[in-house]
């Protein structure tokens, strides 16, 4: 093996210019490929951890026909203490949950007594809500950021809402809501916090303690809107959520189906859409990829095997056997893909560590000032980099089979 | 015994829908240890001749003996054996690889078919560049080196994995005459020390009495039954 991959260095050393250049290509790709992966990647894990960490957990469970509905927060499609009750009991059975937290959600008006705007509320259990939604106490930008998010009597309003009522820290507001009999109640809060933004659903509610949200909808049993999960293992979700829906398929409505439904994160946010994307993307760039170095590496092969026609001739000649000058071939696809596949990694390792050291920002919807940390698996380099190989050999395949297959008369006779 | 023995030999290639003889049934025997030259004009039927002995190339009907083996029973992979282990070539135009040194060039047949160990095959080629005069030379790369020394590389190539036979098309083609016959010589000399049987085709009148049996071949047929020099 040593031999023939000693002669097959030397081959590709004959044509040094195009050598680099096939090995430039296939590192080009390698590096766009890693960068990408990771930026996007990166990306992508922050989308999701925004989403999930600071607003909807990894699922939820909602009553049947909720989350068709979910635009008008509808009152009469909130879970009874009976469901709230049996999808605890099989959360608490479920190994594979963290926690979880109960809300009540509502849309409301907001009133600072001078002007009065509409308000999206979700009412919490403070301690619950800072267990399933780890990040949501790191999005206050004015307010006390360590104990709990919100108190009884107290609000957490967005910044755009607080900017746009001129609502400061500490000042006294008044949110009406209609309940699920069509009566209007009122009730007053005092500002806690303010909350950054985000993008997504949820993203510009306001916060307040699920009592006051009970006591404000004028509830005569502690109904909840739904149940945000959060999972120990973020990617077990889908076969977790698969076993919460069937731990909850014994309550059943009027018609005898299901009372409740289990969604996950990515059916709850459009920005699922986003991160399928993003997922089809890579595809592409690996195909592009694939595409890129196996018509560099054939292209050199296939010129290879022209140019040595006779070459080839003479070893066949002296007795070289077919599968030998099979061999000679492969390892050239072979070296160009080790090499540029160890180059690549290793220029695409440099600009990662380079991005992080630079840490450039970039704005997300509502949020500015998020800064770009790539990371890539070990998995995914491992995964790309045998890709190459595989694919420069592969590119290799047909024009050393056609070197072991050649006629060495005809081949001596080539001029 | 006779090393190569051929028997109502015939050749036809077919291009288009012509069938070309080539070589039409010629009976000929090559003794091990022998000096043999097939000579006649371009056209003659003395490279495929040669292709044939050297198993690189089947007959279309006859039979050819090369060292007691029917050529003809010989698929790609066995005649490709065979050659590496009992025939040597030397071409018209040395057809070194220009990317190994003249060192690595001899060392092939034995790095790449036979596979011998290191050592063993280092003292061997070294052997070899002596006995052809190219150990100073051994380092250098065949662009690097003139004609005749590329064909006494070829020689020692040729004989570096110890082969019965040594076949050589036009082997002093591309030389001056001085260094054609000192080539001659050499393979004469190697004759002598390796016991190897040489075979060789030449259309040059003056190199063809080096031989010590020449048969001539004339459109594809011999006109004389290996006339001893």
């Amino acid at each position: 093996m040593f031999d023939i991959l000693d002669i097959a260095s030397r081959n590709l050393l004959r044509y040094r210019r195009r050598s680099l250049l096939t090995l430039l290509l296939i590192v080009i790709g390698m590096v766009a490929v890693l960068l990408f992966i990771a930026i996007a990647g990166s990306f992508k894990s922050m989308m999701v951890g925004q989403i999930t960490d600071s607003i909807l957990g990894h699922s939820q469970v909602h009553r049947k026909g909720y989350v068709a509905s979910i635009d008008s927060l509808p009152l009469n499609l909130n879970m009874k203490p009976q469901m709230v009750a049996k999808t605890e009991e099989a959360l608490k059975a479920n190994p594979a949950v963290e926690t979880w937290s109960p809300r009540v959600k509502f849309g409301g008006m907001y009133s600072n007594f001078a002007e009065t705007t509409s308000i999206r509320v979700t009412g919490i259990d403070p301690a619950r809500e800072a267990a399933t939604v780890p990040m949501l106490q790191g999005r206050m930008v004015e307010g006390p950021k360590d104990g709990a998010l919100v108190e009884k009597g107290q609000i957490v309003i967005p910044l755009l809402l607080s900017r746009g009522m001129k609502t400061k820290v500490g000042d006294t507001v008044v949110v009406v809501a209609t309940n699920r009999d069509g009566s209007v109640n009122g009730k007053t809060f005092v500002v806690r916090g303010i909350l950054e933004s985000i993008s997504g659903p949820s993203g510009r509610d306001g916060y307040i303690h699920i009592d006051d949200a009970r006591e404000l909808l004028r509830m005569t049993e502690p109904e909840v809107s739904e149940i945000a999960i959060r999972l120990k293992d973020f990617s077990r979700l889908d076969p977790t959520s698969r076993q919460i829906r069937t731990a909850l398929e014994g309550l059943t409505n009027k018609e005898g189906k299901p009372a409740l439904e289990v969604h996950t994160w990515d059916q709850l946010s459009p920005f699922a859409t986003l991160a399928r994307m993003i997922d089809m993307l890579t595809l592409f760039i690996k195909i592009m990829l694939v595409s890129i170095v196996l018509v560099a590496v054939m292209n050199v092969m296939i010129m290879a095997v022209f140019e040595r026609i006779r070459e080839i001739g003479t070893i066949a000649a002296i007795g070289t056997p077919p599968s030998r000058i099979l061999s000679l071939f492969l390892a050239e696809g072979l070296m160009l893909g080790v090499v540029g596949t160890v180059t690549g990694t290793a220029l695409s390792l440099a600009a990662i560590f380079g991005i992080n050291l630079w840490s450039p920002t970039f704005a997300f919807g509502q949020q500015q000032n998020l800064v770009m940390a790539p990371t890539i698996a070990g998995g995914d380099v491992l995964t790309i980099a045998a890709m190459v190989v595989v694919v420069a050999v592969v590119a290799s395949l047909q024009p050393a089979w056609k070197a072991s297959r050649m006629d060495p008369i005809s081949a001596l006779r080539h001029v | 015994m006779s090393l190569v023995h051929a028997s109502n030999l015939t050749k036809t290639y077919r291009v288009g829908d012509i069938d070309v003889p080539a070589i039409k049934g010629i009976d000929f025997a090559i003794d091990a240890g022998s000096f043999v030259a097939f000579v006649g004009p371009s056209g003659s039927g003395k490279s495929t001749l040669l292709n044939m002995v050297g198993c690189l190339d089947h007959p279309t009907s006859g039979t050819l003996r090369v060292l007691d083996t029917d050529i003809a029973t010989l698929d790609r992979r066995a005649a490709a054996r065979f050659r590496g282990e009992h025939i040597g070539f030397v071409f018209q135009d040395f057809n070194l690889i220009p990317v190994l040194t003249v060192f690595e060039n001899v060392e092939y047949p034995l790095r790449m078919v036979q596979k011998w160990p290191a050592e063993k095959r280092r003292a061997q080629v070294t052997r070899m560049l002596a006995a052809v005069g190219m150990a100073d030379q051994a380092d250098k790369r065949p662009d690097q080196i003139s004609g005749g020394q590329k064909q006494r590389v070829a020689v020692a190539r040729a004989l570096v994995s110890r082969p019965k036979l040594v076949l050589a098309d036009e082997p002093t083609a591309n030389l001056d005459h001085d260094t054609a016959y000192r080539v001659l010589e050499l393979m004469k000399k190697m004759r002598d020390e390796f016991k190897t049987t040489f075979v060789f085709s030449t259309h040059d009148p003056k190199i063809m009495g080096e031989a010590e049996t020449t048969f001539t071949l004339e459109d594809g047929r011999l006109a004389n039954g290996g006339s001893h020099v």
